[in-house]
């Protein structure tokens, strides 16, 4: 790993000027620092991946299987075959450049293939080649290429700093989707028996174990009774959450970093206290104990393997509907994918209807999943919830939307009007940073990983100083997300380019405000710190 | 195919207006130029047939110059006759009715020259 | 670029000097081949897209969802009804709704990332397609072989030249779509990021459509024909009962040749997007996934860890822990000796 350099460095760092040799001609440098570190080979061959070997992305070698031309084409053909989206973005792309300044990436390096359309464009160049007269014809003239052992790398090199945002989609008149290319360069990639520790770890142990940490059953329930007793300390109430218990009404699934990692613990007490409070009927699951899904980052079979678990539990517990935690990704496979992958639900599942307010969640009707803010939303709607928001008085929080939800599925004023319930002094980041419009966080679609924190850094720009800007104006000292991977990511980014800033989940908030029945005089917040007034 | 029953009727579509110009003039037969009625007695307008035909706009236009804001009454053409530069007196001695000349090349041309807001039109003589 | 323009200017000499010699081919077969590639190509390309299916409910979303009574969604930018999506392919394919976001973001000492709003392309964008369809229209003038025109096309003639300015009257279109164009190359020319990315495929539409355009207007304003003439020609040749071309000025066949052209490049080129803009997932599709079921035709079988498989693993520290078990570590046991006898 190499040396982060300080913020004001790296800023000065970045230069948008771009070489004159043809982008064709410019091969990436790997660089330590630049690019995620390998999966390991019994880690692919355990999942059934094709093609696992042992290779560095910084040796010359890849020690790519000797027949990887007609892999690739195949796998090509296959993907054409399969995603019209794909085949249509790849030929009616106008090269307009709307897109070239939405990216992250782009923004934070200034490196000219982080623009979306010519992280498009390396892929399109090979399909030109294959796949249209004028590239057979024409060659390089027409902007078409051999897809040779370089452009694999060079792949593996961009297609490993795009985070799957979607940010240039909303700009493209066309509604050309770098995530829908990414997603089929990264499984060309893993056709031939490459991927990324970061990734495949996940996924392999979400596999076995049911969560991406690879938390054994009773390791799970451990951790979630000593967070459980650490709600005792600062509320004076005892919980015993369910785990693995038929017959109740819903199932709750959040993604297993909320159990394992700060801040996210935060949010999974805030959690447990909200359902305690309400007297929900619900379970947990050790088996479906995550909601992320590393393997919507590989392919979609393996989206879809990760992804049966859900309903396959709901239905072993008999359960009506399931509520989900608050996770970026996660939302995104639930909304777009999970019915259509590995529906239709089971019998035993009904359109979701909120046992406190009766309110029934049509939106929801066919995956029978509920987002945590739309619940807690539809609560405080109903008046079903105490909140004292004065007790986050002393934080002024903002907002970071995370992609998935916002431009996945539009989730947008559910947890804004959560958090406003919940907080007194809650600031809007500026516009061209939020909503619709959000940042990545630098670290989505499994890139969160330690080796390449510069570059996250660089990708974090964009949120990190409209969160600068919240915090030098309106004194802003809490970021608010609804993503687990956030929750991973923001806290370094913050420290990086807006120090002094803490990020929380929605739900955290929300648990420091609850007015709960029987507790004691609150006088520190979940992470056990005082809070101000306690004194008096 | 997929989304059969969206993509069809939008190939048709498609299909239906970017051949509307081949199809919109089915059963009108063999298209002739416009038959305008020329002078009987004049075998030769005020310059050649081909450059009137394509630049008596122009002509006219810069007739009207002359005479309205130069007070000249007076043209000479290329092969050097003198012509009086009005277009009562002049053109309208040979050309002498609108509907048969004027208007059957402008109508079927979509042309709609604003000729006839100043001058009275010519109606020929019976 | 310059490969493009060059292949521009051989086209156009090849028009000028070769073609008024070669009236049968250039004025009559090659624009009927050309018409046939146009057609054929294009709906070619649309049912080649159309093989492959949709396997997931994909659209941006652009806005907050329909979810709550109470949070008020976008409905259009965020359509969950087929009408909302109805209204959100024709704001986006006749008012270019993506591209009005557009904004331009610019990094300044402190570090500050400043975001412009940018509405140049969009603005330039929406003048030159709305003025080649409106030329596109206007040309019907001179296709339809009847008397008196249609009152609407007169319309629309009359709308256009309302300036009054010239004879032959100006057309502000004509104006407008050079004037589109070249903002379009000045962007392709002189900002770096988009020269950078240019391909000759770019260039080349752009190029052909000024010459068309530049062809036409020189034709209408500057070096004109008979139209009369030249009208006989094209009705005849709609009508598919051709006449000669020969004796059609060297302009005509210039504009005629560069029509070809494009016909001929359309369906094999990024000016597909006419076609394919319909054909977005992204943008095509409501946002209802979480209501609705969505089919995908090719979703393979569900191949999973299983419940039953996980207890297995983790069976005995499950049974300490005190979680519930589908089989007791007892009945395993039992199981296991009685599959070995």
């Amino acid at each position: 790993m190499s040396k982060l350099p300080n913020a004001q460095t790296l800023a000065k760092s970045i230069n948008y000027a771009f070489p004159s040799a043809s982008w064709m001609d410019v091969k990436p440098v790997f660089n330590p620092g630049s690019f995620c570190y390998p999966a390991k080979e019994e880690t692919m061959a355990g999942l059934g991946m094709p093609h696992p070997h042992t290779w560095n992305p910084a040796e010359e070698d890849w020690n790519l299987p000797e027949n990887w031309e007609e892999i690739m084409y195949n796998t090509l053909v296959d993907k054409l075959e399969k995603f019209r989206s794909f085949k249509v973005f790849m030929d009616i792309c106008v090269r307009c450049g709307a897109c070239a300044d939405k990216c992250h990436f782009f923004l934070g390096t200034g490196d000219p293939k982080n623009m979306p359309v010519l992280r498009a464009e390396l892929i399109r160049s090979v399909y030109r080649r294959d796949f249209t007269t004028a590239g057979k014809l024409l060659g390089k003239l027409a902007g078409a290429r051999k897809l040779d052992k370089n452009v694999i790398k060079e792949w593996f090199y961009y297609f490993y700093q795009c985070t799957e945002c979607r940010r240039c989609s909303l700009y493209c008149p066309y509604g050309i989707d770098t995530a829908e290319i990414t997603m089929v360069a990264r499984a060309m990639l893993h056709e031939v028996g490459l991927g990324t520790h970061w990734i495949m770890d996940p996924v392999s142990n979400c596999n076995r174990t049911g969560n991406h940490l690879g938390i054994q059953p009773h390791a799970f329930k451990e951790i979630v009774e000593f967070l459980c007793e650490d709600i005792e300390t600062v509320t004076g109430i005892k919980i015993n959450p369910p785990f693995n218990e038929k017959g109740h009404e819903i199932l709750f699934i959040t993604p297993s970093g909320d159990v394992f990692a700060d801040p996210g613990i935060y949010t999974f007490m805030g959690y447990l206290m909200l359902f305690h409070e309400l007297g929900l009927d619900y379970t947990l699951s050790t088996y479906a104990s995550e909601g992320g899904n590393f393997g919507s980052f590989v392919s979609a079979n393996m989206m879809k393997k990760l992804n049966a678990k859900m309903y396959a539990e709901a239905e072993r517990l008999g359960v009506k509907w399931i509520l989900g935690g608050e996770c970026g990704h996660m939302w995104r496979v639930i909304t777009q994918y999970m019915e259509t992958m590995n529906g239709p639900t089971p019998s035993n599942m009904s359109v979701p209807k909120s046992p406190i307010t009766g309110t029934v969640f049509h939106n929801a009707a066919a995956t029978k999943m509920v987002h945590i803010t739309e619940f807690t939303a539809d609560l405080i709607k109903h008046n079903k919830i105490t909140l004292d928001p004065s007790r986050n008085d002393h934080r002024i929080v903002t907002f970071h939307d995370s992609c998935n939800p916002a431009r996945g599925m539009g989730l947008l004023d559910e947890p804004r009007y959560v958090l406003k319930a919940a907080c007194n002094n809650f600031v809007e980041m500026p516009e061209n940073t939020i909503r619709e419009q959000t940042f990545c966080c630098g670290g989505g679609s499994g890139l969160n990983t330690e080796e390449i924190m510069e570059l996250r850094m660089r990708g974090a720009l964009p949120r990190g100083n409209a969160l600068r800007y919240v915090q030098e104006r309106h004194g802003v000292n809490t970021m608010a997300c609804i993503c687990a991977i956030d929750r991973a990511t923001l806290p370094p980014l913050a420290d990086y380019w807006a120090p002094g800033v803490t990020v929380t989940g929605t739900h955290e908030l929300v648990a420091n405000a609850l007015v709960m029945k029987g507790e004691i005089k609150r006088t520190m917040d979940l992470r056990q710190d005082d809070l101000p007034d306690a004194e008096e | 195919m997929y989304n059969a029953k969206y993509i069809w009727p939008g190939i048709i579509l498609f299909v239906v207006v970017f051949t509307s110009p081949f199809w919109m003039n089915m059963g009108l037969g063999k298209y002739e130029r416009p038959a305008v009625a020329l002078p009987l007695t004049e075998k030769y307008c005020v310059e050649s047939r081909e450059f009137m035909a394509a630049e008596h706009m122009q002509l006219l236009d810069y007739w009207r110059d002359v005479a309205l804001r130069e007070e000249k009454r007076e043209y000479v053409a290329t092969d050097g006759t003198s012509w009086t530069i009005s277009l009562q007196n002049t053109c309208m001695s040979c050309h002498a009715n609108k509907v048969e000349f004027c208007d059957k090349c402008h109508n079927a041309n979509g042309v709609d020259p604003y000729c006839w807001d100043c001058h009275v039109e010519p109606r020929g003589n019976n | 670029m310059l490969f493009s323009l060059l292949a521009v200017i051989v086209l156009g000499g090849i028009a000028w000097l070769v073609a008024p010699n070669m009236p049968g081919f250039f004025g009559i077969i090659l624009p009927y081949a050309a018409v046939l590639v146009f057609l054929a190509g294009f709906v070619w390309r649309i049912m080649n897209w159309a093989k492959s299916p949709v396997p997931f409910r994909i659209p941006t979303t652009g806005g907050q969802q329909r979810s709550l009574d109470f949070i008020k969604p976008a409905r259009l930018d965020s359509p969950f009804t087929k009408a909302g999506t109805i209204g959100r392919m024709i704001l986006e394919v006749l008012l270019f709704r993506s591209l009005f976001r557009n904004t331009k973001a610019e990094l300044k000492d402190g570090p500050r990332m400043v975001y412009w709003s940018s509405k140049w392309l969009w603005i330039f964008a929406l003048i030159f397609h709305y003025s080649f369809l409106i030329i596109f229209i206007r040309h019907f003038r001179l296709f339809l072989g009847v008397d008196v025109l249609p009152f609407c096309l007169e319309a629309i003639d009359k709308v256009d030249s309302m300036l009054q300015v010239g004879i032959p009257r100006f057309y502000m279109s004509d104006a407008l779509i050079l004037a589109g164009l070249l903002f379009l190359l000045c962007r392709r020319l002189f900002d770096y990021k988009i020269r950078y990315i240019s391909l000759p495929g770019d260039y080349f539409p752009l190029f052909l459509l000024l010459g068309i355009a530049g062809s036409g207007v020189l034709m209408r304003y500057f070096m004109k024909g008979d139209i009369a003439t030249v009208k006989t020609f094209i009705v005849n040749l709609v009508s598919f009962g051709p006449i000669s071309a020969s004796g059609l000025p060297p302009i005509f066949f210039l504009h005629l040749l560069f029509i070809s052209t494009l016909l001929i490049y359309f369906p094999f080129s990024k000016l597909m997007h006419m076609g394919g803009v319909f054909l977005s997932p992204t943008r095509n599709l409501p946002n209802n996934s979480r209501a609705v079921h969505h089919e995908n035709p090719w979703n393979p079988p569900k191949k999973f860890h299983t419940y039953a498989a996980y207890e297995d693993d983790f069976r005995d520290l499950m049974d300490e822990a005190g979680l519930p078990l589908e089989i007791t570590p007892e009945e395993a046991a039992a199981r296991a000796g009685a599959a070995k006898e």
